[in-house]
């Protein structure tokens, strides 16, 4: 297994005590796509973050197991974890215009990431983040590599940023929301990129997304979470049979072309979910 | 490239109006003193027609834009009138004060970044430790401390019980006036004459003053590093940066405070300009002869073309410094193309 | 228990009125403030400042202005709490009195800069146009001046004193004001609520006084408190300089500048008035530390 969680609780000390951002989640992942889907403040954005240790200092992380690769995360040194991320796994973010360096061409960022794992000369580095860009369908490398993040569209970007993490080859990719910073277009074929570069290096991808369809459509398989916890686990072609009354709930919200509604169903969301 | 010129004309045509405002407000700050600048040149006791033919010299009896007119006449072609004390011309003795104000304000920021820049970055990384609370007290207390207590304290101790520190001055006498003036910079020109004796003597005067300084804007440095570093290390990109595997300590200086240099160099220049403000304090206590204490001496003598020059020409420093602080921005920061 | 019910109708989560809804606001404001203890330290000491200027007369255990000439420059003793200065004077009551001329003088600074650093910011702000160029270039001429060194030549041009450093100060404290103001204003001007407010009618006039400007009173107060630390500083640089409060006051830079010759030998003259300027510019700077924290998280 690439990744193993078992129980996992992550907590953020606030005014009024602790609040509770993950309550016991357990999930496991091999070569797989898996696609993890929730509102904002469900807890699924850290829960993966989790995993690269990436949370914000304040946050207190327990779990039975957290493993990356039988490497156990919680007690893993600063250089072991290092040489997880960006090495073994990578993390794509929402928005390139955050998550680039905005005082770094594009070029240079990739070059950093190559050379962080693969000792080599400058110029091998600028070459291999030429090659990285030509991977992402990038159809002027250099251009592109000699540009500012904010020269850069935003699909555009989100290239950048998926060659920067493909840069040390890794085994898992952990997409956080990639494409919801972007034009409708442009998402599917990030997304189609994201499918391509996966299936064809073997890696374990886990996709972030509050959009159900798209993630089944996308992965294997579902997870879904609501307020902190993982509500249900689905295969993806199993998602019309789904049991729990929030992921039906999230289903019928949709409005579709071919069974148009006058009046879209409203959410109602019951308190013994969260029990 | 025309938006470009345009931008820069703009820039030009507001500085120039700020200028004529800080010449404006000189003049007007001479113009309402209640002591007659006539008396004030040539005595209490002159005979009256003496004192109607000086008034009319100094263009006194011609209405007050006629007046203004002169000023800006004179202004152009380099004259600020002549000192009363001195009974030299104003610019001869701004040239002669003004390179004892730059060594020390110079090396009072360089002493100010090294140390307060680290601290900011130190505080902003351990946001909420111990040590944060510390280097904030630290900071607090330098932005709070009247200058003049720290350098009658920095003399008290370091002078006069431990006996490490020479006294006020900028030279021991036996050095005064030994090499001959280059750059106006002791620490320079004696090194320029091969006279180590010297040179060591003018740094030993310095640090004290210097380090008096550079602790006031020390505390100013280390702050701001501090508020713009919690704000880069919260940026999606620190994070980018760590999901690469890269060290710590690259994270931090190499992308986060990569991010915030170009703000710092802001930050520097308007602490320079500011040292300038807490050289007019620090000069009068460490007889310091520089341009503040040129200027206090001048106002207790109310010698007002001293002063008007001497705050004119602080002005024009100091709006100097906001422009290369402006045109610093405009250069290394990417995104202001 | 009627403690309890009155914390529950603070931090009510549905306030029935506007008024519950200000204080609850305030009151969780406070909550917060209470929990720094470095801005609650410098907001006691503040008030004990205050205090003691107001109580002086009661406070003090000699006239101020008594000279003793036989008692010159003594050493702290149960007679004189902080010894005596130069002309045999009690330094403690000294202090006393000189902390109503400090605080007086803040006092006056404030009241005349803040309303109009605010107004001017204001307008500038929600009128744009031409008014907003001629008031910023107007704040970029008093900026382009260090403000004790434009503090300095304009108290030399009328006549060093109490007054005319605090006109002085004024004239250099109200343009960061205007500056702070203005950039609310331009955020404030094209919020939602601010077009609705104009789509029921109301005139500029009611919506920078009733919308705008009580917005920008958090971070103004942020401001003024920090500045009031600076106020001190300069006034006491005045006073050290001479060009301040004169000589017989016992304002606390002025008691320096007439120690300082005895600096070597009798140090705690001098350094008591010092530290007494520092510890109430600390004080306010603790406190508009602590204040900033509370009310403009985003400018830490």
């Amino acid at each position: 297994m690439l990744v193993e969680i078992q129980n996992l609780n992550i907590m953020f000390p606030s005014q009024h005590g602790l609040s509770h951002a993950v309550r016991g989640v357990s999930i496991t992942l091999g070569q797989e796509k898996l696609g993890i889907v929730g509102e904002s403040g469900s807890g699924k954005s850290i829960s993966a973050r989790a995993i690269l240790r990436l949370l914000p200092p304040a946050a207190r992380v327990t779990a039975d197991t957290l493993r990356f690769d039988g490497i156990d995360i919680l007690s893993a040194t600063e250089r072991q974890m290092r040489a997880i991320r960006g090495r073994r796994a990578g993390l794509i973010l929402q928005d390139p215009k955050y998550s680039l360096n905005p005082i770094m061409t594009a070029g240079a960022q990739i070059a950093e990431a190559w050379r962080n794992q693969t000792k080599g000369s400058k110029k091998a580095a600028r070459e291999a983040a030429l090659d990285l860009l030509a991977q992402v369908q990038i159809r002027d490398p250099k251009r592109v590599a000699d540009a500012y993040p904010h020269e850069l569209s935003g699909g555009m970007g989100q290239r950048v940023m998926i060659a920067m993490m493909l840069a040390p080859d890794p085994e898992l990719l952990i997409a956080d929301e990639p494409t919801s910073a972007l034009d409708a277009t442009v998402q599917a074929e990030i997304l189609r990129l994201l499918e391509d570069l996966v299936s064809r290096r073997g890696m374990g991808l886990i996709l972030i997304s509050h959009d159900l369809p798209l993630v089944s459509h996308f992965c294997d398989r579902v997870a879904v979470m609501y307020a902190g916890r993982v509500v249900e686990e689905l295969g993806a072609g199993e998602l019309l049979q789904a049991k729990h009354p929030y992921t039906r709930g999230l289903l019928e919200c949709l409005p579709t072309l071919s069974h148009p509604k006058l009046r879209l169903p409203v959410m109602a969301r019951d308190p013994a979910w969260l029990a | 490239m025309t938006r470009h010129f345009g931008r820069l004309a703009g820039t030009a045509s507001s500085l120039l109006v700020t200028l004529f405002g800080l010449v404006l407000v000189t003049f007007l700050i001479g113009r309402v003193m209640p002591i007659d600048p006539v008396i004030a040149i040539i005595g209490d006791h002159a005979p009256v027609d003496v004192v109607a033919r000086v008034r009319v010299e100094l263009g006194l009896d011609r209405p007050l834009y006629v007046q203004f007119g002169i000023y800006v006449w004179q202004l152009l072609h380099g004259d600020l009138g002549r000192s009363v004390m001195t009974s030299n011309t104003v610019v001869e003795d701004i040239q002669r004060y003004f390179p004892a104000t730059i060594e020390l304000a110079t090396v009072a920021i360089i002493i100010a970044t090294v140390i307060g820049v680290p601290l900011g970055v130190l505080a902003a990384v351990r946001a909420g430790s111990k040590l944060d609370i510390g280097i904030r007290v630290i900071c607090l207390a330098g932005h709070s401390i009247p200058i003049f207590l720290l350098a009658l304290i920095s003399l008290l101790v370091f002078y006069a019980t431990l006996g490490w520190a020479p006294g006020t001055g900028r030279a021991d006498v036996a050095f005064e006036g030994m090499n001959p003036v280059v750059t106006g910079f002791l620490t320079i020109d004696s090194a320029l004459a091969n006279d180590w004796d010297a040179f060591w003597d003018a740094w030993a005067h310095l640090a004290q003053p210097a380090g008096v300084l550079a602790y006031f804007s020390m505390a100013y440095i280390a702050r701001m590093t501090r508020a713009f570093m919690l704000d880069a290390l919260a940026g999606e990109y620190v994070i980018t940066a760590r999901a690469k595997g890269l060290s710590n300590l690259r994270v931090i200086w190499r992308h986060a405070f990569g991010n915030i240099a170009v703000r710092l160099v802001t930050v520097l220049a308007l602490t320079y300009a500011g040292l300038l403000e807490g050289a007019v304090v620090t000069e009068t206590v460490f007889s310091w002869p520089g341009l503040g204490q040129y200027l206090t001496v001048s106002l207790l003598n109310a010698d007002m073309n001293a002063v008007l020059g001497a705050t004119l020409v602080v002005g024009l420093i100091y709006m100097a410094l906001n422009l290369l602080a402006d045109a610093a921005y405009r250069l290394l920061d990417p995104r202001v193309s | 228990m009627s403690g309890v019910t009155d914390r529950a109708w603070l931090l009510s989560d549905a306030p029935a009125s506007r008024a519950q809804a200000a204080w609850g606001r305030r009151y969780r404001l406070w909550c917060d403030f209470r929990a720094n203890p470095l801005a609650m330290s410098g907001l006691i000491i503040a008030l004990l400042l205050i205090l003691a200027a107001a109580f002086a007369p009661l406070l003090a255990t000699h006239d101020p202005s008594t000279q003793d000439l036989v008692n010159r420059l003594g050493t702290p003793s149960p007679a004189h709490w902080l010894g005596t200065d130069e002309l045999g004077r009690d330094v403690y009551s000294r202090l006393l009195y000189g902390g109503r001329v400090t605080l007086g003088m803040v006092l006056a600074v404030v009241i005349l800069v803040a309303p109009l650093g605010l107004a001017v910011g204001c307008i500038a702000g929600y009128f744009g146009g031409w008014a907003d160029r001629l008031l910023m270039r107007a704040t970029d001429i008093f900026l382009a001046f260090p403000r004790l060194i434009l503090a300095l030549a304009f108290v030399a041009a009328i006549k060093p004193g109490v007054s005319s450093a605090v006109f002085a100060i004024a004239l250099t404290a109200w343009p960061p004001y205007a500056r702070l103001a203005r950039a609310e204003t331009l955020t404030i001007r094209n919020a939602d609520f601010i077009a609705a407010v104009r789509l029921t009618g109301a005139s500029p006039w009611r919506i920078v006084l009733r919308h705008v400007a009580p917005l920008c009173l958090g971070s103004l107060i942020v401001r003024v408190t920090l500045d009031m630390s600076s106020i001190i500083l300069t006034a006491a640089a005045l006073g050290f300089l001479g060009m301040g409060a004169q000589p017989p006051s016992p304002e606390w830079g002025a008691m320096i500048a007439s120690a300082r010759r005895f600096f070597l030998e009798q140090w705690w003259v001098p350094l008591i008035p010092g530290i007494a300027i520092f510890i109430a510019s600390l004080a306010f700077n603790l406190l508009g530390d602590g204040l900033r924290d509370v009310l403009d998280p985003k400018q830490r």
